[in-house]
This record gives structure tokens, sequence and C-alpha cells, in this order.
């Protein structure tokens, strides 16, 4: 979901930048509350594993691939102050060094990608979190389903953004259409990696885990 | 190696090879955005990105021949770069300035 330049015309794609500086702005601020010493290595690491596995496009159906956005996992990992930025840190390499994802349109996947899939990423995991059990298996859960749902909350993104300034005249509806319909099923790719991820780093370090330290400290407050 | 430092050499070595080894077999096909905009038509108006001809474009390092080398040592550049840039920008981040008991 990275966007190329021209898609989006200029005026658009410059209030993007805006609102994202002020995204990303907001995001500086709050990941100093919820990273320490302890749990900036991993926000790192975050960047760098999703990075990485941007990198491995899966096929979905015929002709079309999909890969991770990484921004549930990140969340559930580091937080979503840290998430939104391990996810900027991501495109901007993508975009300088690699090409990926046009220059003017940074703002743009910023918005989509770093803040609307992080956050309601993170929303959508509070909310299964707080129905299911209060266990490992329930944070790997909550974070699959949203997981599952971020992708399509990106595309959304990128639709909003198409309906407001495509330089093209296309139907806005066909586009919603097909951008939800291919993402829903990226979504299923992306919440398998992000349950097995998570799993994986809560059974060999679940105390740096965010979403699940939280709950541990409710659990405390709670017995006291 | 104490757990925390074989924590994050594991996940370092995986990423590395998942970005240098296992990234030559990911798809080819479009991705989502690239193939909805190639089935309505918008995917004319893309333009050239602007470090089309750059030295790692497109996950390839120029002058590279062979394919999986190429990839594979970009990604290997990527997950190192990555690692610099987001390791020193959280530490950054993370550094707590009126810290009392120092």
């Amino acid at each position: 979901m990275h966007i190329p330049d021209g898609f989006i015309d200029v005026p658009t794609s410059a209030a993007f930048v805006g609102l994202s500086a002020i995204g990303v702005g907001a995001a500086l601020k709050g990941a100093r509350t919820q990273l320490d010493d302890k749990t900036a290595p991993l926000a790192g690491l975050t960047a760098v594993f999703i990075f990485a596995v941007q990198m491995l496009n899966f096929p979905v159906v015929a002709g079309t691939s999909g890969h991770l956005i990484g921004a549930a996992l990140a969340a559930v990992l580091v937080g979503p102050w840290a998430a939104t930025l391990a996810l900027t840190v991501v495109l901007l390499m993508q975009a300088f060094l690699f090409a990926d994802g046009g220059l003017t349109a940074l703002g743009l996947s910023v918005f989509n990608m770093s803040i609307i899939s992080v956050w309601v990423g993170y929303a959508v995991f509070l909310l299964v979190k707080k129905i299911l059990p209060k266990n490992k298996s329930s944070v790997a859960i909550a974070a699959s389903i949203a997981a599952a749902i971020s992708v399509p909350a990106a595309a959304f993104g990128f639709w909003i953004q198409y309906v407001i300034g495509a330089t093209g005249t296309f139907s806005d509806s066909a586009v919603f259409t097909s951008m939800i319909g291919i993402h829903v099923l990226i979504g299923i790719g992306e919440a398998i990696i992000t349950g097995l991820t998570v799993t994986a780093v809560l059974a060999s370090r679940s105390d740096l885990v965010f979403g699940w330290k939280n709950n541990q400290k409710v659990l405390e407050i709670k017995n006291v | 190696m104490s757990k925390n430092r074989k924590f994050y050499v594991g996940g370092f070595i995986i990423s590395l090879f998942l970005a240098g080894v296992v990234s030559f077999y990911a798809s080819s096909s479009p991705d989502g955005l690239e193939k909805v905009a190639g089935d309505i038509g918008f995917i004319e108006t893309a333009k050239d990105h602007t470090y089309a001809d750059g030295a790692l474009a497109d996950y390839g390092v120029k002058g590279i021949e062979n394919e999986r080398a190429s990839v594979g040592v970009a990604g290997v550049i990527g997950v190192i770069g990555t690692a610099v840039v987001a390791g020193v920008f959280f530490k950054i981040i993370a550094r707590k300035p009126e810290k009392k008991n120092r």
C-alpha cells in the first residue's frame, strides 16, 4: 500500500503531510511516556522486523500479492505511539533508499499505515482483549483480529485520499469496493503473521510486550 | 549470552535471514493497491519514483546481476540501515532527561 507519486494530487498530498506531521509529532511526545531504556530496543527491533517482513510479498488471489504492514503488530509489542514512529521510520527508509513509495506521497502513506492502521489496530486489540480471558493466547488472538482489521482500515484511508484528490477520473465506488475487498484478503495474511510473531515474543520475553504488560498492571491493581 | 542479548540477537538474525534470503522467494505480483490501480485504470497516473535509478531502487543492488544476490544484499543493507536508524532514534526518544537518581 505504498502510494506512488501521481495518484493523488499535490494539494491533497501536501495536506496529508501536514496531518501526518501532527500525528507523528504527537507520537514523539507520547512515545516518551511509553518507552524506557528497557523497551526502546524492542521498538528498534520491531522496526527492523517490519522492514524485513514487508519485503515478503505473499500471493493473495490470482496475480495479486500482499505483504505485512505491521501496524497492529507494532502497537501490541511497543504501544501505539512507538508503533507510529516505528512504521514511519520503515516508510522513510523504503522511500529514500529503495524507491518504494513516492516522496510526495509520503504524507499519504504515513497517514494510512503509521497512523490509521496503528490506531484502528490498537483500538480493536483493546476491545477484543477486554472480552477474552486474561492470558497470553488471548493477547495473540486479539492482536490477530486487530491485524485483520488494520489492513482494510489503511485501504479505507487511501480511499478517502482518492475521493479527495485523485488525479484520475475513475469511479470512487469502484475503487472502494476493490480496495476494501482485496485488503480484507491481505488482512488474513497480516493476522497470521501478527499472531505468530506476538506468540513468539510472548513466549520468550513477555515482560517487554506492551499489550501484555498493561494487562498485568490492571491485574496487580485489582489484587491490592 | 544474557537472555536479553539472546532475544535481540535472535530477532536481528531472523530479520536478516528474512530480508536477505527468504525475500528472493517473495511473490512478484502487483500488491493490492497496484492491482486495483491497474484493474480500474488509475495506474496510468503514477509517476516514476524520484530515486527510480537509485543504487538500491526496487530492492535490488545496482551492478549485481544475480537476482538472488541483488535482492538479498539489498535486504541485508535495509535491515542493518533500519537497525541503525531506529536503534539510535528510539534510544534518544526513551532518554529521560530529568532523571533524579543519577
